[in-house]
């Protein structure tokens, strides 16, 4: 009857399938969200809760808990706004000018996406570890970086710098140089273009490159972990700090931390999505 | 102002954009630069611009060398092709632009800008959308917009670049016109880039020919089109029946007329006898009465007679191709030609070449 039906109906869309297939491929579509998507932040939520609310308060007012969200914080505050800077700057150049070893750039750009993080950590210990190549003159100068703080947030930086100059470099090229040409034609000078010209005409692409960038730096596992060296209240950032307590079979306070960075990334793609739809029309204009 | 373009060269890695060309601009000219794309006459305005830099010569305003200024120095007017616009400016913000990047202590008061830039919008007829945003408007609006920031900053020069290109039909004949009422009132020199040969001879007091980063003539519109210089020229100007003739001592036989050939560069013809091509305006073509000694029969092949002029394709012997002609429509009527009908055709003015040497 169903088939009948969409059989009559001239004026479905030449694209359409029929209902069964449609109700197939959206099932499909709506469990494999669930499954993967949906269940594991519930999941997150009630263990983290299993214990009742004065069991998760306490997991995260304990003091080694709040030094790994200090420290999370502090490593993205740092790394963030960095590779904010480095990735317009990147991104500038890449997009805007003419120059001998551009793709190359290019792809060093895109290395720490190809890279295992694990491998990106040691790097960092290879390079500044107290067997590294750097390592002895770093002691004699008194300079920690592996194990300590400086080190994490390398690490951190190293992981998350494509993601600025990913999200600018297409909007950029799509966007051309016409507009900077009219404003230098115009007598303004290099700084006033881009602060007047590129840095608006970007705002958008920029700010969806921070978002994902913040996102990565606080959920960063995997380098962050080979250079930390695990000192708790030191140099334990949150995902660390799930995994230590994981290990301990304090699974409530694991969660509750966990949960902690799971709120984090929702809130960070409600941003995201909130601007969308706030600022939609503006953000079609400056890719159009 | 007057602009000399002084043997200037311009190279793309391996490609040559421009060879060795020189051109001046007088006072209160409006020039266009025409040729087909890949001509190198975007790349001459971007030069003159100082967009792009030349790898030789030099670009002189009123006789002082601009070459090494910056294109912010050079107080030149510039409108993009895709003009270009701010597109997170209104269009008051666009047309201020220039005028707010001005150093502090040479800048003019908030509420002089404001009245100035008003003023520049009453011209371009475009006050009543002074909040709008250029995505808002159409394309003749934006293209108004543009050049109304480009008037703003005082400029010495007016360039454009392909100025109405991505218009329709209509609006391009109207901004065309408006175009040159402007010039004319704020007395700019003016140049602009086209590949659109009735635009460049409507508009411009003098037309610059070029091909493959050369200037093949330079002339008034009546000069370009009347007597074209090179074969080039006789190609990309208006319609032409180009036919494949042969040049014995410097002469060839043309239906039954003897015509001198001649070379664009004024070097002489080669004599004996070599191949080259004759060149004969549709309007150029004449029906004569079959009895007399010249001329050459041929046969109608199909008539457009819409409009002023009819428009006839004629089968000439010996020619591989359809020949066309062109007469004005009392003519047509009173000859009272027809499909199929056997004719004698001569040439009232033809112009022979030898093949250009490559």
């Amino acid at each position: 009857m169903a088939a009948g039906k969409t059989h009559k109906d001239r004026k479905v869309s030449p694209l359409t399938e029929s209902v069964a297939v449609r109700a197939c491929l959206i099932g499909l579509a709506l469990l494999f969200i669930g499954a993967f998507l949906v269940l594991p932040l519930v999941a997150v939520f009630t263990e983290a809760f299993a214990k009742g609310v004065g069991a998760y308060v306490d997991a995260i007012k304990d003091p080694i808990a709040l030094a790994s969200v200090k420290l999370t914080f502090i490593a993205a505050a740092i790394a963030v706004p960095l590779n904010l800077v480095f990735g317009v700057a990147a991104s500038w150049a890449i997009t805007k000018f003419e120059f001998r070893g551009k793709s190359l750039l290019i792809t060093l750009i895109d290395l720490p996406f190809s890279v295992s993080p694990v491998i990106a950590g040691l790097i960092y210990v290879l390079l500044f570890g107290a067997q590294g190549l750097l390592g002895p003159w770093l002691h004699s100068m008194d300079v920690q970086i592996i194990f300590a703080v400086p080190g994490i947030v390398l690490a951190t930086m190293f992981v998350t710098f494509p993601f600025v100059a990913r999200e600018l470099i297409p909007l950029m090229q799509e966007q051309g140089t016409e507009e900077e040409e009219a404003a230098r034609s115009l007598g303004a000078d290099g700084w006033q273009t881009f602060r007047r010209v590129t840095l608006p005409n970007i705002k958008w692409g920029l700010l969806y490159g921070v978002l994902l960038c913040n996102a990565r730096a606080m959920g960063e596992f995997g380098a962050v972990s080979v250079v930390s060296g695990h000192i708790r209240g030191l140099t334990n950032t949150m995902p660390l700090h799930v995994e230590i307590l994981y290990n301990e079979y304090n699974f409530a306070a694991s969660f509750a931390v966990a949960s902690l960075l799971a709120s984090l990334a929702v809130v960070t793609l409600l941003a995201k999505g909130g601007l969308e739809w706030r600022y939609g029309h503006e953000l079609a204009g400056s890719r159009g | 102002m007057v602009i000399e373009v002084n043997r200037i060269t311009k190279r793309f890695e391996a490609f040559t954009a421009l060879k060795n060309l020189d051109l001046e601009v007088r006072p209160g000219e409006l020039v266009a630069l025409l040729g087909p794309s890949g001509s190198g006459k975007t790349t001459l305005l971007r030069i003159i611009a100082g967009l792009e830099f030349a790898d030789e010569g030099r670009i002189l305003f009123d006789g002082t060398n601009a070459g090494d200024r910056q294109v912010g120095e050079r107080r030149v007017g510039f409108v993009f092709q895709h003009y270009a616009l701010f597109r997170h400016m209104t269009v008051m913000e666009n047309v201020a632009f220039g005028l707010r990047v001005v150093p502090r202590d040479k800048r003019m008061a908030n509420a002089d800008i404001e009245k100035r830039v008003m003023k520049l919008l009453s011209l371009v007829q475009l006050d009543r959308l002074a909040g709008r945003y250029p995505s808002q408007l159409s394309g003749g609006q934006r293209q108004r917009v543009a050049l109304a920031r480009a008037l703003a900053i005082e400029p010495r020069v007016l360039l454009l670049d392909e100025p109405f290109g991505a218009l329709d039909a209509k609006v391009r004949k109207e901004l065309r016109r408006w175009l040159r009422r402007l010039h004319d009132e704020m007395s700019l020199t003016s140049i602009f880039v086209t590949h659109d040969q009735e635009e460049a001879l409507e508009l411009a007091d003098r037309v610059v020919v070029m091909n493959n980063g050369a200037i093949e003539q330079i002339g008034t519109p009546e000069e370009v089109y009347n007597m074209p210089a090179t074969p080039f020229v006789y190609e990309f100007l208006g319609n032409i029946n180009r036919i494949d003739c042969e040049i014995s001592h410097g002469k060839a036989r043309l239906w039954g007329v003897e015509v001198t050939a001649e070379t664009h560069d004024g070097t002489p013809v080669p004599s004996g006898t070599l191949k080259g091509h004759a060149y004969i305006r549709p309007h150029d073509i004449t029906f004569i009465d079959p009895s007399k000694q010249e001329g050459a029969p041929a046969v109608v092949r199909h008539v457009a007679a819409a409009g002023p002029t009819a428009r006839i394709e004629l089968a000439v012997e010996g020619i591989p191709h359809l020949i066309e002609a062109e007469l004005p429509r009392q003519q047509y009527l009173e000859l009272g030609l027809r499909t199929g009908q056997s004719v004698t055709i001569a040439a009232r003015a033809a112009r022979v070449f030898p093949p250009a040497a490559e």
